[in-house]
């Protein structure tokens, strides 16, 4: 085949294979010639889903050993249900990622309407620092906050969690709104101003409208960021405020129990329907 | 275009410098203090004994001498880092180049499929390797099948290294298919009908367009893998001991905190030169990530 191709006169495969593929600019290339592509890029798919589909189908087992298949079944779901432990938990992470999402997109949205109005050096300066939480090792993040919080006599509960997770909320939040603004054609804002829109009418009759597809984008990155976060939480939480991830790593330090899987099949649940709903607000903005 | 005043910004600059600033300036700070009364927090005075125990110890003549334990715990995730990012690039090369060259519309869907799990819970993800790869789990069953005893998987260093590829993956596939996304297919076509061996195409025309991609995906897979705690944790059992695992261990039972923050000065410092040297390489990162 390898031979065949390298005749300039017979590529028609080639093409009828890109045709088919609605494919106008860049072209396809045929990996025919690399003949192991596909199959190791199917390999890399399998392999990131693989442990996923088998937490979740675990889950669903009816046995009290957490790796041997005995049956379909919802107990686990049920005692999920049922446990109060696991129910604060669930509320303490969800009360936590409303705050640090929530505030972190305010900070966010307007860091990025400020950074827009800087000049080149000075917004690359800032976007730069509000990312500095994303380059420092989390671990690093994790003893630095709480030690700073010690300093400062904090007491460790939900005060010190929504700061921390605040923080890296920013960078997650700043993405999609900065995004969206740099969608925006710049003739609506100057309508606005010569219509005699400006300070806080401008930005609520007009700004914020139109970002709300970026904000609402970022808020929904930034909530499972928070809510998904061990490490930091684990540092700067109090003994009553054990979110889900804390308390989830806690039943893994323990030992096998299937609840284990039943916790993280509904948080994984709870992602993917949170990152679809954020990734069709980003394609609807545009469609628009 | 004007939609507000620069000012704008400063509520979150100002709060990130609290929060990042703080936290950065008190683990200096606490680095030199010495050992708190109940091994909590930190005393009043002020020694650098805990940079000195990062490089020496006390036999048990009283000699003080070079002893590189935990500059061994720094060097064995540096190691562990770049095994896990040449894992990640040998899995999600041949992916990333493979999904630049599907259809167009099917691109969007196949990158969304990479970024769920790249969201989803990191310790869920690593978790699903203890069932995975505990010896009554489905991998051990599949050894029954065939009929070999299964080798102990759980609690390896190679459990380690699998979690950590699994979990740093998506950062190696999305960049190097953004820098392929870019590339027009049909040079490495033409490259081809001239007579090109797929090697030399490869080689030639494929790699110098990808390179940014490839570089930044394997800077961004390094630098959080030099930090990584919850895969040596959860999936190393006491056969890893890594640097973020040290850390964690001397604010914990340890009782250290001033020899902790010590070692995430370390840390620290290591993950600075490493982003300092790979400066010219972030460049092209942000090329391409943009």
């Amino acid at each position: 085949m390898t031979s065949r191709s390298r005749t300039p006169g017979n590529p028609g495969h080639r093409r009828r294979a890109r045709r088919a593929g609605g494919e106008p600019a860049t072209g396809q290339l045929d990996t025919r010639h690399y003949p192991g592509v596909g199959s190791a890029a199917r390999l890399a798919f399998a392999f990131l889903y693989a442990p996923l589909v088998v937490v979740v189908v675990y889950s669903f087992n009816s046995g009290p050993l957490v790796s041997r298949w005995e049956g379909l079944s919802l107990a686990w779901y049920r005692e999920v249900l049922e446990r109060d432990d696991v129910r604060d938990a669930v509320w303490v992470s969800l009360r936590v990622a409303v705050a640090a999402s929530g505030a972190g997109t305010v900070l966010a949205m307007l860091a990025a309407l400020g950074i827009v109005a800087m000049l080149r050096r000075g917004s690359t300066l800032a976007v730069g620092f509000l990312s500095t939480p994303l380059l420092i090792p989390e671990i690093v993040t994790a003893v630095g906050t709480l030690s700073f919080f010690v300093l400062l006599d904090l007491e460790r509960g939900m005060t010190t969690l929504v700061l921390a997770h605040t923080a890296f909320c920013i960078p997650f939040a700043l993405l999609p709104i900065r995004a969206r603004l740099a969608e925006l054609d710049p003739a609506v804002f100057e309508a606005a101003s010569d219509l005699g829109a400006s300070g806080l009418r401008l930005f609520r009759r007009v700004t914020l409208p139109l970002l709300v597809p970026g904000i609402v984008s970022g808020g929904l990155l930034a909530f499972i960021i928070s809510l998904d976060d061990y490490l930091i939480s684990a540092f700067v939480a109090g003994p009553t405020s054990t979110t889900l991830p804390i308390f989830l790593f806690g039943l893994i330090r323990r030992g096998a129990s299937p609840l284990i899987n039943a916790v993280s099949t509904l948080l994984l649940a709870v992602t993917v329907a949170v990152l679809l709903a954020s990734y069709l607000t980003s394609r609807w903005r545009r469609g628009r | 275009m004007r939609v507000g005043t620069r000012w704008l910004a400063s509520p979150a600059l100002i709060f990130v410098a609290f929060m990042v600033g703080g936290p950065m300036a008190v683990v200096v700070w606490y680095s030199f203090k010495t050992r708190g009364p109940s091994g909590v927090g930190v005393g009043d005075g002020l020694t650098t004994d805990a940079y000195e125990r990062l490089v020496a110890a006390e036999d048990f003549a009283g000699n003080v001498g070079f002893d590189p334990t935990y500059l061994d715990v720094m060097w064995s995730s540096i190691l562990l880092a770049a095994a896990t990012m040449l894992v990640a690039l040998a899995v999600g090369f041949p992916a990333a180049v493979w999904i630049s060259n599907r259809p167009r519309h099917l691109q969007p869907v196949l990158i969304l499929a990479v970024t769920i799990p790249f969201w989803t819970s990191m310790l869920v993800r690593t978790y699903a390797w203890i069932v995975i790869l505990r010896d009554t789990g489905p991998l051990a069953s599949v050894f029954d099948a065939v009929g070999i005893d299964a080798p102990q998987m759980l609690n390896t260093r190679g459990a380690t290294l699998i979690g950590m590829a699994y979990t740093f993956l998506p950062f190696m596939i999305l960049p190097i298919y953004a820098a392929a996304e870019r590339f027009d297919h049909r040079t490495a076509e033409a490259g081809l009908d001239l007579g090109a061996t797929p090697a030399v195409v490869l080689r030639r025309i494929v790699w110098p367009s990808v390179r940014p991609g490839v570089v930044a995906g394997c800077l961004l897979v390094f630098v959080p893998a030099i930090g990584a705690f919850l895969q040596p944790e959860l999936l190393g059992g006491g056969r890893s001991l890594m640097i973020a695992n040290l850390i964690q261990q001397q604010f914990g039972a340890s009782r250290n905190w001033p020899f902790g923050s010590a070692l995430a000065i370390l840390l620290l410092v290591v993950v600075g030169v490493v982003l300092v040297v790979a400066r010219r390489a972030a460049r092209g990162a942000e090329l391409v990530l943009s």
